[in-house]
């Protein structure tokens, strides 16, 4: 790498090579843990919060563990942005924990997935990121949008649903799933990307990075406004099922014959 | 006003759930009192450009475009956001597939659109609202979303809604708008697809196996039961994590959520997680040795036994029963 015309901060050395310092972006959404019964309140208007454990996102926490991967040993810093109120704080503290190095939040409760990827857009679009990623989709919503969502208000490549990862700094190397296969993509350059499982086994924080998680840096960067496009209006639970029709194990061509005349699915 | 639909290829050929787009693009079309044009990108002859009109399509826009022959989100989302304006449509219609789902997003904003995405039911337009019915918390609910902004983007699931025929004669035309080099910053370097197998997000047959299988050496007779089945195979998340079965199989709240109509789980306990990825499924059967295993509670059908002794038998018995 040249390193004439980058500034000296840019760049730094190891394994006596030289490197462009990569900054990573991660996206992180605050979601119920996934042994949640969801249950409404208001009329079925929202979301029944009362006794709930918020967590990190887990496919989130993938995308956060690849990173901090690829900036091992001093090669790139990792930011962790979330959009939420400050009741989401522990959850962005847990990802300073899993090993991110700084964190911002924007004060905002994320009414959408147009919101909330306009405001991280907006962030890093005066923040000069190489790279960001987000998990595949969040739990509670599975929007799937926000990454390319993002990518759209910043022109620059989305990548969607990735099992693996890899840089060398400047391209990037990615595997895309898709029906009954995959796509190897390369992309030069600014990208974001959503992160599935296989691109990384999440980290789980050790006792140093709890008790650092402490004073790594979080700001709190206030919201902008943008036009509401998509609301919801009411939450249904799935119609409970009927009881389960038992067949004798003795006799599996009794369930041929119910799945084939009574289901007709067979 | 009208419906434009993206009629995703793969290797020249339509899958069902694009056929599902069309159905379901049209009954909105209807709805409204306008038409549908479909609009293909890659290279799609003309006889498989003609069954779209099947399910209710007027016109079909096709794209044939080398630069275009790989499907690149970004520049695939300027080219539909191009035809939208130029139809003067105010509802596209996408499958929720994978490309889909990194498709739909860059339409949305590039027609600063409102964008629901798992969208299982038809939209609900009383009252002059636009209101559309989608998954929610990995299946464990539903949620009515409206969307207030003049132009709607859906992108449908697969096996929600169905396909209804709708026959018309399908007017082919070529479209052919500029493509910018920046939209084609990611390069698709390699396609890697097992033709052989049904793919599971597709899928409308799934057999699917857990922990209670013991090893990987024992997935023989669950592919035997699938391919006698012309079903696909899925597996629980600790016999993905466990490398016995690839990732893609995963299924769950943190696998793929699925819903196909037959939904057979072997040797799976039914964890809540595991439960939010496949609950829609339409009809559930369970083969399980504890008749306490939670899964009973939400299965249709249920064989309480070994594994190792029941699906051997109903192998035979599905083999008698094809004749
Ligand atoms: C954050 C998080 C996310 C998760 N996401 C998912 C997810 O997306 N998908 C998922 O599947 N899990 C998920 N899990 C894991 C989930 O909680 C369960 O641990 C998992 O689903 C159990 O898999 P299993 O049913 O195969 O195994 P087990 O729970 O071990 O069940 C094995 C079953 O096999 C039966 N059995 C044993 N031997 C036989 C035999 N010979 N014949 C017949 N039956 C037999 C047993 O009775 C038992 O019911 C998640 C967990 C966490 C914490």
């Amino acid at each position: 790498m040249q390193k004439d015309n980058l500034k000296p901060y840019d760049f730094m050395t190891f394994n006596n090579q030289i490197y462009k310092s990569m900054k990573i972006l991660v996206c992180i959404s605050n979601v119920p843990d996934t042994t949640t019964k969801i249950t409404f309140t208001n009329d079925n208007t929202q979301f029944n919060t009362s006794g709930v454990q918020f967590i990190v996102n887990p496919y989130d926490e993938i995308a956060l563990s690849r990173a901090i991967e690829l900036c091992e040993g001093g090669k790139g810093t990792v930011t962790v942005i979330n959009v939420g109120e400050v009741a989401t704080e522990p959850t962005i503290r847990k990802a300073l924990a899993i090993g991110a190095d700084d964190a911002v939040r924007i004060n905002a409760a994320p009414r959408d997935a147009y919101f909330t990827a306009y405001q991280i857009a907006e962030y890093a679009k005066s923040n000069d990121f190489d790279m960001i990623l987000c998990g595949r989709e969040s739990i509670d919503y599975n929007g799937s949008q926000v990454a390319a969502m993002i990518g759209e208000f910043l022109d620059i490549p989305s990548i969607s649903i990735i099992k693996k990862l890899d840089s060398d700094g400047s391209t990037a190397t990615v595997e895309r799933e898709i029906e009954g296969g995959k796509e190897i993509i390369s992309v030069t350059g600014k990208f974001i990307a959503s992160c599935a499982e296989g691109t990384a086994e999440p980290k789980i924080p050790n006792m140093r990075g709890i008790m650092s998680a402490r004073t790594k840096p979080l700001q709190v960067v206030e919201a902008k406004e943008i036009a509401q496009l998509s609301k919801v209006q009411q939450f249904e639970t799935p119609p409970p099922r009927g009881a389960v029709k038992l067949v004798p194990a003795e006799d599996p061509a009794k369930l041929i014959d119910l799945l084939h005349q009574e289901a007709k699915v067979i | 006003m009208s419906v434009l639909v993206y009629v995703e290829q793969v290797d020249g050929k339509f899958k069902k759930s694009v056929f599902e787009a069309v159905s379901y693009a049209k009954a909105i079309a209807d709805k409204q009192s306008t038409n549908l044009t479909a609009i293909s990108i890659g290279n799609v002859g003309e006889n498989e450009l003609k069954e779209l009109g099947k399910y209710g399509a007027s016109r079909v826009l096709n794209v044939s475009n080398d630069q275009l022959k790989n499907f690149v989100n970004q520049a695939y989302a300027s080219v539909i956001a191009e035809a939208a304006k130029k139809e003067n449509a105010d509802v596209i219609v996408l499958s929720n597939s994978f490309s889909g789902k990194g498709l739909a997003p860059r339409i949305a904003v590039k027609l600063e659109a409102g964008l629901v995405d798992g969208a299982v039911e038809l939209p609900q337009l009383d009252g002059g609202k636009f209101q559309v019915k989608k998954t929610a918390f990995s299946g464990k609910a539903f949620a009515i979303t409206e969307l207030t902004s003049a132009i709607k983007v859906i992108a449908l699931n697969p096996n929600a809604f169905g396909t209804k025929e709708n026959a018309t004669d399908a007017a082919i035309e070529a479209f052919s708008p500029e493509v910018k080099s920046t939209d084609l910053a990611a390069i698709v370097k390699e396609v890697i697809r097992a033709t052989n197998k049904i793919s599971l997000p597709d899928a409308e047959l799934v057999v699917s196996a857990g922990r209670g299988l013991k090893g990987p050496e024992n997935w023989g007779m669950i592919e035997e039961l699938a391919s006698l089945l012309g079903a696909a195979t899925a597996c629980s998340k600790p016999v993905s994590d466990a490398d016995w079965r690839p990732h893609e199989e995963h299924v769950g709240q943190t696998g793929i959520a699925i819903s196909p109509n037959l939904y057979i789980a072997i040797g799976i306990s039914g964890a809540i997680q595991h439960l939010a990825g496949v609950s829609s499924s339409k009809v559930i059967v369970v083969i399980n040795k504890d008749p306490e295993a939670p899964f009973f509670k939400v299965a249709d059908y249920g064989i309480v036994g070994d594994a190792f002794e029941v699906v051997p038998k109903l192998i035979e018995a599905l083999k008698a029963h094809k004749g």
